[in-house]
């Protein structure tokens, strides 16, 4: 499906584009509204080049394919005592009551309205790689960056068998956490509102 | 501000209001003072000292200072909650938001960045991954642009009518950024043909993270330094932010970090959780990143009041999508639509003032803009644009925004 959007993106960002050509060779930059542009080197040279620690120490995404995802495991029994510890305080003792986020699903609701409101991980998010990925880098959100690779994955699964996604003793690792299916995936549409002046 | 900026109060000498002001506050205005030799020199008064001469042309100005004040009788201010702060878009002239009324919104806090510590890290698909200090990346070759900038959750109404446009749509700004193009850095670096998305990441502590279609970088991204002619403002980014014109402001990502070239999107929170649309049928838009044509009448709006006769009603119309070809103003509840005239220049992506001139017999209406950019999309009400998406509210929310005008000249705000 990413595919198949890139490509109609590519070709109507194409069209009237006039900042590269052929990016399969070497690309020159050729705006008219920049003369000089053809006298621009092929690099300028300025800054340094990055040093494998230093990317290593930044780059901690996980991608859905389980790129980025590093050594270690969890299981939902072991997040459990972490989550009362340093989550709880804000998401709720189960997850639901807040006040920050509702992390987990309230099951059985009825009214529309509440129903609506009720989009959180089991329901809502296409990829388990997400929950890993944003814990790690932005919770808990008066001490980001402070969890260990083995709390997240922890914490992770925990929050994976309360949304009744795993089982509470399933071990949740590199290789097992991309696996792990999310219901709402295939709901996820790209943009539909491109190429037409219709309202979307 | 355009009401309720008269000047009141008796000739004679003048003294403000006392106000409470909170201890050690910042300085209101600046007024001549007197040393014991005699000689003048430039003071900070508060508000509560400004004392108004009986004939301002009798007695010597304040002599130059090193920055400028805003005068006292002009009380801008953003409206801050606990995760964003808004731009008073009814109190505004032209289109250039003051940088210090530039809209906020982040997921931590703003983050204290040494500049020189600050490293710019682009790595991934490239040929050679490369780290550049802010010395570095003014070196290059530098780009200015005039564009907006705005949240994608940006629709606010309230029953009551009691709501001005920094309360429904203050979540947008525009400046004119300078910085370094992305796709002079992409060249830098040699990113690779096959990379599709890259990831741009914030140094704050929600360690920000969005996927950004490659094709955008080479397109027209910036990396912004500067904004309004100066630095970039901590709240917006500072040293460094991503500018994608257009471009929801989510994905503008601040105080930028690193940028990682992939060859598919990493599918972050903030592009799955959140900022991500239900649009009817079980589906849900994502990577929806444009910002469809959009317009407010700025004034006559709440809380300002208005008396009949002549107005000129003014606003603000943008798109995301390219230029504003026209907005219509309609002053009869959207039965008959006028041309507004669009005041020049009319930018790409960005803000442009309207403004039509009517005549109001004092009896009760509804007076509305739309704005149609040029790829021919039309704003349309909020119930096509819920009916568009099958009955649901969330993000992208463009609505015509109408105001009520009672017969006792009070300005109220109507959902469409
Ligand atoms: C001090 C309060 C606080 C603590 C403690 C905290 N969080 Fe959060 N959490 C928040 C806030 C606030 C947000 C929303 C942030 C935003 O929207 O940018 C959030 C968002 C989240 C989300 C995303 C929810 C969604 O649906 O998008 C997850 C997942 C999460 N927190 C997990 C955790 C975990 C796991 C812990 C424990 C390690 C934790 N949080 C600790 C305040 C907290």
């Amino acid at each position: 499906m990413w595919k198949n959007y890139l490509r109609i993106v590519l070709l109507t960002g194409l069209v009237g584009s006039v900042c590269f050509i052929s990016p399969g060779s070497f690309s020159l930059p050729i705006h008219p509204a920049r003369p000089d542009s053809l006298n621009w080197p092929k690099t300028f040279g300025f800054g340094k080049p990055a040093a494998a620690q230093q990317i290593a120490r930044l780059d901690t995404d996980v991608r859905p394919d389980g790129k980025g995802l590093p050594s270690g495991s969890g299981t939902a029994r072991r997040g459990k005592t972490i989550y009362a510890a340093k989550c709880a305080s804000c998401h709720g003792a189960t997850g639901v009551e807040g006040p920050n986020d509702q992390l987990v699903i309230v099951q059985g609701l009825t009214d529309p309205a509440t129903k609506a409101k009720n989009k959180v991980i089991g329901n809502y998010w296409p990829y388990a790689t997400t929950v890993f990925d944003y814990i790690k880098r932005a919770m808990p959100f008066n001490q980001p960056g402070s969890l260990t690779n083995q709390e997240v994955y922890s914490l992770t699964a925990f929050l994976l068998h309360a949304n009744g996604l795993i089982k509470e003793t399933d071990i949740i690792n590199a290789q097992t956490l991309p696996k792990v299916l999310m219901p709402n995936r295939d709901s996820f549409v790209p943009d539909d509102r491109l190429n037409t002046p219709a309202v979307r | 501000m355009i009401e309720q900026n008269k000047d009141e109060g008796a000739p004679g000498p003048r003294k403000m209001h006392r106000r409470t002001l909170l201890g050690g506050m910042a300085t209101a205005a600046v007024v001549l003072a007197q040393t014991a030799n005699g000689k003048t020199f430039q003071a900070g008064v508060t508000r509560s000292e400004l004392v108004y001469p009986e004939d301002p042309t009798k007695v010597p100005g304040v002599p130059p200072g090193t920055v400028g004040t805003r005068s006292p009788h002009v009380k801008l201010a953003k409206l801050p909650s606990e995760t964003s702060s808004r731009t008073p878009l009814q109190d505004l002239f032209g289109t250039i938001t003051p940088s210090d009324l530039h809209f906020e919104r982040h997921h931590n806090g703003v983050p204290a960045i040494d500049p020189a510590q600050y490293e710019l890290v682009i790595h991934g698909m490239v040929a050679r991954p490369m780290t550049f200090t802010l010395a570095d990346l003014k070196r290059f070759p530098s780009v200015s642009r005039i564009c907006f900038l705005e949240c994608s959750g940006n629709y606010r109404s309230q029953d009551d009518g009691k709501i001005a446009p920094q309360q429904i749509c203050g979540l947008t700004s525009q400046s004119e950024w300078t910085g370094v193009k992305l796709s002079t850095l992409f060249r830098e670096v040699g990113v690779d043909p096959k990379s599709t998305w890259f990831l741009a990441e914030g140094g704050d502590s929600a360690v920000m993270t969005r996927s950004i279609l490659t094709s955008k970088g080479w397109e027209d991204a910036i990396l912004a330094y500067a904004q309004n002619g100066e630095a970039v403002r901590p709240e917006q980014g500072y040293p460094v932010r991503l500018l994608l014109p257009g471009w929801e402001g989510n994905a503008n990502v601040k105080w930028l970090r690193r940028l990682e070239l992939s060859d598919q999107p990493y599918h972050t929170r903030q592009e799955t959780s959140k900022y991500t649309e239900a649009i009817g049928d079980g589906k849900v838009r994502q990577f929806s990143f444009v910002m469809d044509a959009r317009s407010i009448i700025t004034y006559p709006a709440y809380p300002a009041k208005v008396e009949k006769g002549w107005i000129e009603i003014r606003g603000i119309a943008w798109s995301g999508r390219g230029k504003i070809a026209r907005v219509e103003v309609s002053v009869d509840a959207g039965k008959t639509w006028q041309p507004a005239e669009l005041q020049e220049p009319v930018l790409d992506k960005a803000h442009v003032a309207f403004r039509y001139l009517w005549q109001w017999n004092g009896q009760p209406t509804e007076i509305m803009s739309r704005a149609i950019d040029e790829t021919g999309y039309s704003q349309p009400t909020l119930k096509e644009l819920m009916a568009a998406r099958g009955g649901n509210m969330g993000y992208h929310l463009n609505p015509i925004t109408a105001w009520y005008l009672q017969s006792d000249g009070q300005v109220l705000f109507k959902a469409t």
